[in-house]
C-alpha cells in the first residue's frame, strides 16, 4: 500500500485551460446553496441572475481560451479546437434555453416548470400548491450541472472521463423532463423512459468501455488509436467494444435504431428543457462522437465506416418519413432533430478536415434554429398548456403574422432552404462527404431533405394558407427574456444563411482534434 | 476581389423592386393604393434601367458584360457576381418589360379581404429582382442560392391569393421544384468537389468551371442529370410538367403570367447556360433521348390541351408544348435551333401572357374559367374578342406575329441534324391550331351565353395591360432582328463546346431582311 501511495502523483490540472467548465460548476453549486438559504421571494430572480452570469462566464473564457491547445489532467482532457467551439456554442445554446424557462409571462408561478415536482397529478396538493402559486427554482442547478457535463463530454479524451461527463449531463436531464408543468403524467412518464433507456444504453457504453480497456490496456483515446495501429491485439474485443461504445453514444445524439426515446421525451418534458435536449445535449453528443471516431478510432475507418453509413442513411429516412405522419407540433420537431442527427452524421462519416469543420458549423446553426423553434412552442396556448396539436395551429400565421413569419424562418432553415442557416451547414457537411468518398450518402440526403421540406412545408401551409380554428389558441405576448432568446435565433438563423464566412473560419480554424 | 465592366445595372435593375418593397412597407398600411402605386413606378422604373443597359450592351464584345464580382463565402469558393451575356439580357428585357404589366393586371387582384395588397405587391416585386438576379448571376452557387429562393415568394402568391385549390397547388409547386433543386444542390456540391481537386481551391466562378474543368464522361453524365431534371422540372419538360397546370391554373392571372412566362424560362435558361457548356459530352450523348422526351411533350402538351374545359389549364398545357419546342431547339446544338428557342422563350412570355390576360378578364367578368361557361363573347366585348384572337394566334404561331419566327428556327434548326424529331414535332403546330381555334370559337364566337349579355369591354387599365403585349408580339414578328443580333454571339460561343465546327451559318445572315 506505501509503495502504492508513493507512486502515485496528483496529475497537473490546468485550472484556467478548464475554466469554462469550471465556472459553470461553480454557478450550479451556488445555485443549490440559492436554493437552500435564499428567501423564497427572491430565490428566482437570483437563481436566474446567477445561472445566466455563470454561462455568460463561462462563454467569455472560450472566447478567452480560443487559441489554447492543451491536453490537461494527465491527457484526460482535451482543451482544442473543436472543445472550445462546441464549449462556446453549449454556453449560447445553455443561455438561450435559460432565458426560456425563466420567462414566466406565458404563464403565472414557475413558467413551463412544475411548482411541486414530487405531489401527486391532479390531486388536492397539487391544486393547492398552485392555487398558493408555490414555484420550485431547483431546474437552475440542475440544468447548470447538466451543462457542465455537456460543456466536459466534448473535451474528454479518455474513456472514464467521457463516462463521467455522460453520467453527469444525464442525470439532471433525467430529473428535469419530469418537471412539466401541465401534462405531468406524460412528462413523468418521459422521465422514467429516459431514465430506463439512458441507464441501458450507459450500460451499453460501459461494456464497450471494458472491452477497449482489454484490447488496448487503457482508456486513453490516443492509446487506443496506437493500440490499434500496432494491431497485436485480439480484433473481436476492438470491433465489439467500437460498437458497444457506438451503442452509447448513438443513443445520445437519437440515431436509427436508437432513437425511439425522442418522440416521448421530447413531447413529455417541459418545452424549454426540450429545446435544451434537442440543442446542447445533441452538440455535446456529436462533439464526443467525432472525438472519439475521429481520434481513437480514426485509422479504422474501414471497419465502422459501413456501419455508420448504415445508421446514416436509416436515421434520415426514417426521422424523415415519420416526421410526415405526426399530428404533434412537437413530435414533428422531434423526428426532425433524428433527420438532423442524420445529417449530422453524414459530416461525420467523411472523416476529413472538412467533415469535423462542416458538422462544428452544422451543430452551432442547427442548435440556435432548434431553440428558436420549441420557443416559438411556448408562445402558442390553449387553456390547458401549450397547444401542440397541428391542427390547432391553422390560420396562426393570419392573425399573428410576427409569429408566424418567425417560425415559419425556422422551418425553413431547418428544411435547408437557401439564405438561411440550415443551407450553409448542409452544404458544409454534404460537400465534406462528397470530397471524402461519400457520394451515395448525400443522395440519399438529398432526398431525405426533400421528404422533410415536405412536413416543415405543410406546417406553414397550415399556418398562411388555412382557415384560421374558431376557438383557437391564444398566442401570447412573449416576455423580455423569450423575445430576446428568439431575436438571438433568428437573427443567427439569417446571418449564418447570408454571410456565414466567419464562423466558417472559426469552425475551420478549431480543427483537427489534439491527439 | 472587384473587377469592374463598366456600370453596374444589375445591381440598379434588382434593386429597384427591392427598394420599391422598402417603400412599400414604409408608406402608411391604411392606404394600400400606395403599394399599388409604387409597384408600379419600382418595376417601370427597373425596365428604363434595363433598356439603358441594352443601349450600353456590345453584341461583339465580351461574352459577359457589366461585370461585378464580390467573395461572398470564401470557404465555398462562392462569389456574388454578376455578368449578362447576349441570353441574359434578352431574358431580363422580358421580365422587365413583363412585370409593369403584370403589376397593372394584379391592380385588383388582392382586394377582396383575403390579404394585404402591400405583400402581394412586395412578393411581386421580390420575385422580378431575384429573376433578374437569376438570369444575371455567373456564380454557380450564386444561381443555385437565388434559383431556390425564387420559389418563396411565388409560392406565397399562389398560397395566399389563388384560386379556390390554392393551397395544394403551391405545396405541389413548391415541392416539385425543391425535389429538383435539392437534386441539382448534390451536382453544385459535385462540381465543387472536382473543381477542388483540379483546380486546388474550389471555385463556383462560371468563367473558371466553363473553360477549366476537364470532367471524365462518367462525372459528366452524374452531374448533369443533377442539373438537368431540376431544370426539367421548372421548365416543365414533359415526364416532369405535372404541377403547372395546377400551379397556372390556381394563380391569379398576374402571378400565373409571372409564374409561366418568365419563371419557367430560368429552366431553359439553365440548359443553355449550364448544362451544355459545363458538361458538354454528356449533353451530347444524352441529347437523342432529351429530344425523344421534347417531341413527346410538344404532342402530349397539345393532345391535353385540347382536352381541357378549364381555360387556364389550355394554355397551361399549351405551354408544356412549347416547352417542348423550346428545348428541341437547345438540344440541337445548331445555331439556328439555339437562337430560335431562345427568341421562342421570350416570344413564349408575350404569346401566353396575352393569353393568360385574356382569359383572367373574360374569368373576372364571368366568375368561372370553363369553357362552356362561355359563348359569343365577341359581340358583346368586340375589343376583348378581338385580343383573345390574337393572343390565340400568336400561341398558334401564325406568320407575321412573333411565335412563328421562333417556331420556324427551332424546327429549321432542329430538321438539319436530326430530320425525324423536326417531322415529329410539325405535328405540335397542327394541333395548336386544333385547341386555340377550337377555344375561340366556343368562346367567343356563336350564340350569346345566358349571363353574358351585359359582360362590359375592355376598360382603360386592362387595354394599358395589353396594348405593350400585343405591340411586342407584333413587333418582333416583323422584325426580330435587334434580337437576334443580341442572341446569336453567345448561343454561338455555348454551341462552341458541343459542336466545333457549326453546319448551318448563323442566322442573322439568312434571317436578317426578314420582312
Amino acid at each position: 500500500m506505501t509503495t502504492l501511495a508513493a507512486d502515485f502523483h496528483a496529475p497537473s490540472i490546468a485550472y484556467t485551460a478548464l475554466s469554462p467548465i469550471l465556472i459553470v460548476t461553480v454557478a450550479a453549486v451556488v445555485g443549490v446553496l440559492v436554493d437552500a438559504f435564499a428567501p423564497r421571494a427572491s430565490r428566482w430572480a437570483l437563481q436566474v441572475t446567477v445561472s445566466l452570469a455563470g454561462l455568460v462566464g463561462s462563454f467569455v473564457a472560450v472566447c478567452l481560451l480560443a487559441h489554447h491547445r492543451q491536453l490537461t489532467a494527465a491527457g484526460a482532457i482535451a482543451v482544442d479546437g473543436p472543445s472550445l467551439f462546441l464549449q462556446g456554442t453549449i454556453a449560447v445554446l445553455a443561455v438561450a434555453s435559460v432565458l426560456l424557462i425563466s420567462d414566466r409571462s406565458p404563464e403565472a408561478g414557475g413558467g413551463s416548470v412544475v411548482a411541486e415536482a414530487s405531489t401527486t397529478p391532479g390531486s388536492a396538493d397539487e391544486r393547492a400548491g398552485i392555487a398558493a402559486g408555490r414555484a420550485q427554482t431547483e431546474i437552475f442547478p440542475l440544468l447548470m450541472f447538466a451543462v457542465a457535463g455537456m460543456m466536459l463530454f466534448p473535451a474528454a479524451n479518455d474513456l472514464l472521463m467521457l463516462f463521467v461527463a455522460l453520467e453527469v449531463l444525464s442525470l439532471p436531464l433525467y430529473l428535469m423532463c419530469g418537471l412539466a408543468r401541465r401534462r405531468r403524467l406524460l412528462s413523468q412518464e418521459a422521465a422514467v423512459k429516459y431514465f430506463l433507456l439512458g441507464a441501458f444504453s450507459s450500460a451499453f457504453f460501459l461494456y464497450g468501455l471494458a472491452m477497449l480497456y482489454g484490447y488496448a490496456g487503457t482508456v486513453s483515446l490516443s492509446g487506443i488509436q496506437q493500440a490499434a495501429v500496432v494491431g497485436q491485439h485480439n480484433d473481436t474485443l476492438l470491433v465489439l467494444g467500437i460498437g458497444l461504445l457506438g451503442v452509447g453514444l448513438m443513443f445520445k445524439i437519437g440515431a436509427t435504431p436508437f432513437h425511439s426515446w425522442i418522440p416521448d421525451v421530447y413531447q413529455g418534458a417541459p418545452t424549454p428543457v426540450t429545446a435544451l435536449m434537442a440543442a446542447a445535449t445533441k452538440v455535446a453528443a456529436f462533439g464526443a462522437l467525432l472525438r472519439v471516431f475521429y481520434v481513437a478510432f480514426g485509422g479504422l475507418g474501414w471497419d465502422w465506416r459501413p456501419v455508420a453509413w448504415g445508421v446514416a442513411i436509416a436515421t434520415m429516412l426514417v426521422g424523415s418519413l415519420f416526421a410526415v405522419t405526426q399530428t404533434d407540433v412537437k413530435r414533428m420537431l422531434a423526428y426532425s432533430s433524428v433527420a438532423h442527427a442524420g445529417f449530422i452524421l453524414v459530416g461525420v462519416v467523411a472523416l476529413n478536415r472538412a467533415g469535423l469543420s462542416g458538422s462544428l458549423f452544422y451543430l452551432l446553426s442547427y442548435g440556435l434554429t432548434t431553440i428558436g423553434a420549441f420557443g416559438i412552442l411556448t408562445l402558442v396556448r390553449d387553456p390547458d398548456g401549450e397547444a401542440t396539436h397541428l391542427s390547432r395551429w391553422a390560420g396562426l400565421g393570419r392573425r399573428s403574422p410576427l409569429v408566424g413569419g418567425v417560425f415559419a424562418l425556422f422551418l425553413l432553415a431547418l428544411a435547408g432552404i437557401p439564405l438561411t442557416s440550415g443551407f450553409t451547414g448542409k452544404f458544409a457537411v454534404f460537400s465534406a462527404a462528397v470530397s471524402g468518398g461519400a457520394t451515395p450518402l448525400v443522395v440519399v440526403g438529398a432526398i431525405s431533405s426533400a421528404m422533410a421540406a415536405f412536413f416543415y412545408v405543410r406546417v406553414i401551409v397550415l399556418m398562411f394558407f388555412a382557415e384560421p380554428v374558431a376557438d383557437g389558441p391564444v398566442v401570447v405576448t412573449p416576455g423580455m427574456a423569450t423575445a430576446g432568446a428568439l431575436a438571438v435565433a433568428v437573427a443567427v438563423t439569417v446571418v449564418l444563411g447570408v454571410f456565414p464566412q466567419p464562423v466558417l473560419d472559426l469552425s475551420n480554424h478549431a480543427v483537427p482534434f489534439l491527439r | 476581389m472587384t473587377s469592374s465592366g463598366g456600370f453596374p445595372w444589375i445591381f440598379v435593375i434588382g434593386g429597384l423592386p427591392l427598394l420599391g418593397i422598402a417603400l412599400i412597407y414604409a408608406s402608411p398600411a391604411e392606404r394600400p393604393e400606395e403599394s399599388k402605386r409604387i409597384a408600379l413606378g419600382a418595376s417601370i422604373a427597373s425596365l428604363i434601367a434595363t433598356v439603358w443597359m441594352c443601349a450600353a450592351y456590345h453584341s461583339a464584345g465580351a461574352r459577359f458584360q457589366f461585370v461585378r464580382s464580390y467573395d461572398w463565402i470564401k470557404a465555398f469558393g462562392a462569389h456574388f457576381a454578376f455578368g449578362v451575356d447576349g441570353i441574359g439580357l434578352a431574358l431580363i428585357l422580358m421580365t422587365t418589360v413583363l412585370t409593369p404589366v403584370i403589376v397593372l393586371a394584379s391592380w385588383h387582384d388582392a382586394e377582396d379581404g383575403k390579404r394585404s395588397p402591400r405583400t402581394f405587391f412586395a412578393l411581386l416585386l421580390a420575385t422580378e429582382a431575384i429573376v433578374v438576379g437569376v438570369f444575371a448571376s455567373i456564380d454557380v452557387f450564386l444561381f443555385y442560392v437565388l434559383f431556390e429562393a425564387m420559389l418563396i415568394p411565388i409560392y406565397f402568391l399562389i398560397g395566399s391569393y389563388g384560386g379556390a385549390r390554392r393551397s395544394y397547388a403551391a405545396v405541389k409547386f413548391l415541392l416539385y421544384s425543391l425535389a429538383g433543386g435539392l437534386l441539382m444542390l448534390v451536382a453544385v456540391i459535385g462540381l465543387f468537389v472536382v473543381s477542388k481537386h483540379q483546380l486546388g481551391h474550389g471555385t463556383f466562378d462560371y468563367r473558371v468551371l466553363s473553360t477549366q474543368l476537364h470532367l471524365s464522361h462518367n462525372e459528366q453524365v452524374a452531374l448533369f442529370l443533377g442539373f438537368f431534371i431540376a431544370f426539367a422540372i421548372k421548365a416543365p419538360l414533359w415526364p416532369f410538367h405535372t404541377w403547372l397546370p395546377d400551379a397556372a391554373a390556381e394563380a391569379p392571372t398576374g402571378v400565373a403570367v409571372m409564374l409561366v412566362g418568365v419563371l419557367d424560362k430560368v429552366g431553359t435558361f439553365g440548359f443553355l447556360r449550364f448544362c451544355i457548356p459545363l458538361f458538354p459530352g454528356a449533353a451530347k450523348s444524352l441529347a437523342p433521348y432529351i429530344l425523344g422526351l421534347c417531341v413527346t411533350g410538344i404532342l402530349y402538351g397539345a393532345l391535353l390541351a385540347i382536352g381541357q374545359r378549364d381555360m387556364k389549364r389550355l394554355v397551361a398545357y399549351s405551354s408544356v408544348s412549347h416547352f417542348g419546342f423550346i428545348a428541341l431547339g437547345v438540344f440541337a446544338f445548331t445555331s439556328q435551333g439555339g437562337s430560335g428557342a431562345t427568341l421562342y422563350m421570350v416570344n413564349h412570355a408575350f404569346s401566353t401572357g396575352a393569353l393568360f390576360l385574356v382569359v383572367g378578364f373574360l374569368a373576372a367578368r364571368r366568375g368561372s374559367r370553363q369553357i362552356e361557361d362561355f359563348g359569343g363573347a365577341s359581340s358583346v366585348a368586340p375589343w376583348l374578342g378581338a385580343m383573345f384572337l390574337v393572343a390565340g394566334l400568336s400561341a398558334l404561331s401564325l406568320p407575321g406575329l412573333s411565335t412563328f419566327v421562333s417556331e420556324f428556327l427551332v424546327l429549321v434548326g432542329t430538321f438539319t441534324v436530326h430530320r425525324w424529331f423536326a417531322v415529329v414535332a410539325i405535328f405540335g403546330i397542327v394541333l395548336a391550331a386544333v385547341y386555340v381555334l377550337w377555344m375561340v370559337q366556343r368562346t367567343i364566337h356563336g350564340p350569346v351565353k345566358p349571363g353574358l349579355e351585359n359582360m362590359r369591354d375592355l376598360n382603360l387599365r386592362e387595354a394599358w395591360v395589353i396594348a405593350p403585349v400585343m405591340a411586342v408580339i407584333v413587333a418582333l414578328g416583323i422584325y426580330p432582328k435587334p434580337l437576334l443580333d443580341v442572341i446569336n454571339p453567345s448561343v454561338h460561343s455555348t454551341f462552341s463546346h458541343v459542336r466545333p465546327s457549326d453546319p448551318t451559318p448563323p442566322v442573322a445572315a439568312s434571317l436578317g431582311g426578314r420582312p
